[in-house]
């Protein structure tokens, strides 16, 4: 474990140096421990591959104090069990006008179409955690056959629902938002809904899998 | 209910409090009022509680018609406010009767100005806070900027309302400025030695292309050192990060809440509500002190603002 200053009001507690589940249960841990006994100066966690961000109120404590408590939770996180992770399973429509970049990553990579969808499938995914905006989650590991960088220029908008790839990624956009991943397909699922509960379709820890569905699928589940 | 009804909404007006922290786990940045300092004051003034819901204003404010009247206060940015033909002062209540309107400008100094009302502005919560998150379209009105023709429930007019005024110095004590003092970042050791002279010693020019999420600043590249790979981490508020391209972002109150650029530096949180008041074109520089400096800078900086004795007048 390292930890690392982030801000006056905010310290990073990496717990490696890789993205991997090893490591990334080890974040999961500790992040249950925390939610389990939650501490009175801690203003937010924000888990990531590798990392816990922790937002502490720095009238109460300084970093040396929060660096001490988290070692302390560290040593006994350990033992709490990994909660049993949920698998969502989300449909997706690929090609055409809803994946407007699969002909392209089928042809920087060398494969046809079918074959970028039918690797993207293949995989039960991690969700690693959430970030981006709310109810982004980030999935791995993606096929390293399909892996490409995001694109140069990121869309001033994609529709929510759609489904990206970036890197060694893949993830749901749950929001109409600016975005710089490749798109291969949407899903009609509504990713993040506030009268739900949970909010968010996927969370932390969970298990995901894609589904393909044909056009009129997607539209019926649309329209139900 | 008493209301509010929009009768041009300016350029980007939002219904904003002090936002949703503890959500980081779904996704969700705070939000939150980009001013939380005039915010604080203005519902101070009127005797609301610290939080309350307000409007913020960007750059140009809107026209709002008070059909059952309303006590208000306008805090931060001079927007050229004006009842009836005549100025309204900023931080201080105001009696508006009903069917009177209050007429905002352009601002003349800084870029964000809140509009408090007495009984604040009803909208229900999300996450336990009535902040506008505009990227999500969660939280606020509608999960929008507000349009001509919206009426809001308000508080009801308090008949008998204290003038309240600041004690001298504050405002002077609280403006907000455009030099930033900042922290070191957590992967300040990744940039070439010349970038922290870099930083402390230029002039940074904040671009048009900034908003809640990020402000976007022109000025010398920040070069990061080899090609170190960065694994992505939760970002803080007021994160400098530095992209590929040598140009830095500060990440604000609507940010992504993770991301994959080296931060080199972190604006303190005593100088976060500075950045609120950043306009298009607002030269800027960064100064840097300690993690222990700033750490004195906000416990005080709270003392202040906990204080009525030291406030007001």
């Amino acid at each position: 474990m390292r930890f690392q200053a982030a801000s006056d009001q905010a310290l990073l507690v990496y717990l490696g140096e890789e993205i991997g589940a090893a490591t990334h249960e080890r974040v999961v841990r500790l992040l249950r421990l925390l939610q389990r006994e939650p501490i009175e100066w801690i203003r937010n966690i924000q888990p990531a591959y590798s990392s816990l961000l922790i937002a502490f109120d720095a009238t109460a404590v300084d970093h040396t104090e929060v660096q001490a408590k988290i070692t302390e939770y560290e040593t006994r996180a350990e033992k709490i069990p990994a909660a049993t992770a949920r698998l969502v399973e989300v449909p997706v429509c690929y090609g055409g006008e809803f994946g407007p970049d699969l002909e392209e990553v089928a042809a920087q990579r060398g494969l046809q179409a079918e074959k970028v969808v039918e690797l993207h499938i293949a995989r039960t995914y991690h969700a690693y955690f959430l970030g981006f905006a709310p109810g982004f989650a980030y999935l791995g590991d993606l096929a390293e056959e399909i892996a490409l960088p995001r694109l140069e220029t990121p869309r001033k908008e994609v529709a929510a629902g759609s489904v990206g790839i970036a890197g060694r990624q893949t993830a749901v956009y749950p929001f109409a938002t600016p975005g710089g991943w490749r798109l291969i397909g949407r899903t009609p699922l509504e990713m993040f809904r506030k009268d739900r509960e949970p909010m968010g379709l996927i969370g932390i820890g969970d298990q995901v899998r894609f589904r393909p569905i044909t056009r009129a699928e997607f539209l019926a589940t649309r329209r139900a | 209910m008493n209301s509010l009804v929009v009768e041009s909404a300016g350029l980007l007006t939002t219904v904003q409090d002090f936002g949703r922290e503890g959500f980081g786990v779904l996704g969700v940045s705070a939000s939150g009022a980009a001013d939380a300092v005039a915010l604080r004051l203005g519902n101070m003034l009127l005797e609301n509680k610290a939080g309350t819901p307000a409007l913020e204003m960007t750059l140009t404010g809107g026209t709002f018609l008070f059909p059952d009247g309303a006590v208000i206060c306008l805090a931060g940015g001079n927007f050229g406010a004006q009842m009836d033909g005549k100025a309204l002062e900023l931080w201080r209540p105001h009696a508006i009767l009903p069917g009177k309107r209050l007429v905002m400008g352009a601002t003349r100094d800084f870029a964000r100005c809140y509009l408090c009302v007495a009984g604040g502005i009803g909208v229900a919560e999300f996450l336990g806070s009535a902040s506008t998150h505009l990227l999500s379209g969660l939280g606020g009105w509608e999960g929008r900027a507000l349009r001509k023709g919206d009426a809001l429930p308000i508080g009801k007019l308090e008949k008998n309302i204290r003038r309240r005024k600041l004690a001298a110095g504050v405002l002077e004590a609280l403006r907000p400025k455009k030099t930033l003092r900042v922290t070191r970042g957590p992967q300040f050791d990744w940039f070439a030695d010349e970038a922290p002279r870099t930083l402390a010693g230029s002039e940074f020019v904040v671009s048009e292309e900034s908003n809640r999420m990020g402000l976007r600043l022109e000025g010398p590249r920040l070069a990061a050192r080899g090609n170190a790979k960065m694994i992505s981490e939760g970002t803080p508020l007021g994160a400098v990060q530095v992209t590929p391209s040598g140009q830095a972002i500060i990440l604000f109150v609507e940010q992504q809440t993770t991301g994959g650029y080296p931060k080199i530096a972190n604006v303190i949180g005593a100088d976060l509500h500075c950045v609120g008041q950043l306009r298009p074109r607002d030269a800027i520089r960064f100064e840097e002190v300690s993690l222990a400096e700033a750490r004195a800078l906000w416990i005080e900086r709270q003392r202040l603002l906990g204080s009525d004795e030291r406030l007001f007048a």
